[in-house]
């Protein structure tokens, strides 16, 4: 059973989003996705200022036996990246929804909350992929 | 002989399981108008027998020739013991075998292939090899697009003395994945890029060819350090040969080349009509996760004891599909094998002495060539073991009428590069003594004084 933080959305794509403060999105995989892809040895980052449309990759993580994909949820502009992740991606294993955060985008506009999953429907995702 | 192990009664009973009335029926989501019965120029199919046939007399065509070619593939001597170790049966294999791990050799093999290129490029990392010098400027210029994503511009710049069939073979590969080819100017007097270039876009990588496909050299220094200035990575494309003498890309500018590629031919593989060669592809270390193909890393294993392994495959194409760093990542395992043993047995000295005495025979053809009447140099400045010259008449000719005597007198450059005139590159390796210089400088004259 994996982790699944309450106050967080989800994709299909196996990310979460965390809305700040601010009104930047935080963005990284979930615990089930890490837990699928194995000890992660490299994640290649987008740089920062560079504009990124929903659906559209921008970033990469890498295990040693996969490299795969992860998607912008929703269209707006990096504004930070987790620079840790260069030295040390296995923080993504360790700590999915804190320290292991990938990136930060600025939404262009209003986030369209219901091209997103709540917690409940990622459970059901998981709960239909495991069966 | 069938390569299909399967009976008819198999392929049978496995439609049968299946359902599927014919092997055509397997086909049928291909679109029917992408389907073609035949291929222009490939004909059909031949026995053995007839192949055979074929192959020996196209192999008695070839003789013995005197060949002042170069133009990309270069004839050097071949120590005997080259082939003879290579063919072996424990390295006879194009392949890189499937469960490589269980082929240490192999893999020691490759590992020490790589460890030689990336001291001759003085580079960080080498791939175990790519097809040929070709296809392998095609992936760099992939790689770099995909390693410097600042510019999405997908613009590749060439210098002019860029292989001119490189750039149609890049074009090719990568011209359909949204990458374009432009030539930077030439000075007329020199052969060699000039800089700056009036561009609206800044291009994603600058390739620079060392010699050039002309002969000259090129500042490459200057060259390095403008392109990095406008952002762009360098690709090296180098001749393995040149490398014992010339600077090696990792050091070029204040940064060096970001990626060197080049034709491994020149290193213990014959000339064979034009293949099979290899290529080869090192790059610095940052750039090693976009760069395709295998790469062989040694380890230690559960006793501690060291051991070689494929790394870095999570971006190949059997784990990562159509998002892999390349489609074409096999390698050319033989050929590698023989340059290893070619490289193993000059050394660097041995490698170094083999360019200095090329260098030093095409100084003298070029000066038995220029001392004709109706032959003067293209370009000034430094060569390597190849220079261009221009004839007063067509050169196609010239050629012919030089071939009837048996020597293969150099590449015509007039149908490539028709803006040079009536141009010929030629090119004397080690393997050329000054008799064989006099009888071609002889034979041109007679030619041209017809």
């Amino acid at each position: 059973m994996s982790e699944l933080p309450g106050d967080l959305l989800y994709t299909s794509e196996h990310e979460w989003l965390r809305r700040e403060e601010d009104g930047s999105v935080t963005i990284g995989v979930t615990d089930h996705a890490q837990a699928a892809l194995g000890d992660l040895v490299y994640v290649e980052l987008p740089e920062v200022g560079q504009d990124v449309d929903s659906g559209g990759d921008m970033a990469v993580v890498e295990s040693v036996k996969a490299a795969s994909d992860v998607y912008a949820p929703i269209d707006g502009t990096v504004v930070a990246v987790n620079e840790e992740l260069a030295d040390d991606p296995e923080k993504i294993n360790a700590d999915p929804y804190g320290d292991g955060w990938i990136v930060r985008l600025q939404p262009n506009g209003d986030i369209d909350e219901s091209a997103l999953m709540t917690p409940d429907d990622y459970q059901s995702l998981l709960d239909e992929e495991e069966s | 002989m069938p390569f299909i192990p399967h009976t008819e009664d198999d392929t049978k009973e496995m439609l049968k399981a299946i359902g599927a009335p014919d092997l055509d029926a397997l086909f049928d989501e291909i679109p029917a108008d992408l389907i073609i019965d035949s291929l222009d120029g490939v004909p059909d199919a031949l026995s053995e027998m007839e192949i055979t046939r074929l192959m020996r007399g196209r192999a008695a065509q070839d003789g013995a020739p005197l060949c002042f070619i170069g133009a990309g593939a270069y004839e050097h001597h071949i120590p005997q013991a080259v082939w003879d170790i290579a063919t072996r049966g424990e390295y006879y294999s194009a392949y890189t075998p499937y469960q490589a791990e269980a082929s240490q050799g192999t893999l020691q093999t490759i590992y020490e292939y790589q460890t030689m290129i990336t001291e001759l490029t003085g580079l960080d990392v080498s791939n175990a090899s790519l097809y040929d010098g070709a296809s392998a400027l095609a992936e760099a210029a992939l790689m770099a697009v995909r390693g410097n994503r600042n510019n999405k511009s997908g613009r590749i710049l060439l210098a002019p003395g860029v292989n001119p069939t490189y750039e149609k073979v890049a074009l090719a590969i990568a011209g359909s994945q949204g990458l374009s080819f432009d030539r930077m100017p030439m000075d007329a007097v020199t052969g060699n890029a000039v800089t700056p270039v009036n561009d609206s876009e800044a291009p994603v990588a600058v390739v620079i060819q060392q010699p050039s496909f002309y002969g000259t050299l090129e500042d490459a220094d200057r060259l390095t350090n403008w392109a990095h200035e406008q952002g762009a990575r360098v690709i090296a494309v180098v001749n393995p040969t040149s490398l014992a003498l010339l600077k090696a890309p990792g050091h070029w500018g204040d940064e060096g080349a970001d990626i060197a590629i080049g034709e491994g031919q020149p290193l213990g593989v014959p000339l064979s009509s034009g293949g099979p060669y290899f290529g080869f592809m090192t790059c610095k270390q940052k750039q090693v996760r976009q760069m395709p193909g295998r790469i062989v890393g040694r380890t230690t294993d559960l006793n501690g004891e060291p051991g070689f392994t494929l790394t870095l495959q999570a971006r190949e194409q059997h784990i990562r599909r159509s998002k892999a760093t390349s489609n074409i990542c096999t390698n050319q395992g033989l050929m590698v094998t023989a340059a290893t043993i070619y490289m193993a047995l000059l050394g660097f000295e041995g490698l170094r002495q083999v360019a200095i005495r090329s260098h030093q025979m095409t100084q003298r053809l070029l000066a038995g060539l220029t001392a004709i009447d109706g032959v003067d140099r293209l370009f000034d400045g430094p060569y390597f073991h190849e220079v261009a010259v221009r004839l007063d008449r067509p050169v196609a000719a010239v050629l012919d009428a030089l071939a009837a005597q048996n020597i293969l007198g150099g590449y015509d450059l007039s149908e490539a590069s028709p803006e040079l005139g009536n141009a010929l590159l030629v090119c004397a390796t080690e393997t050329k003594t000054d008799a064989d210089i006099d009888a071609y400088v002889d034979a041109l004259k007679s030619v041209l004084t017809k």
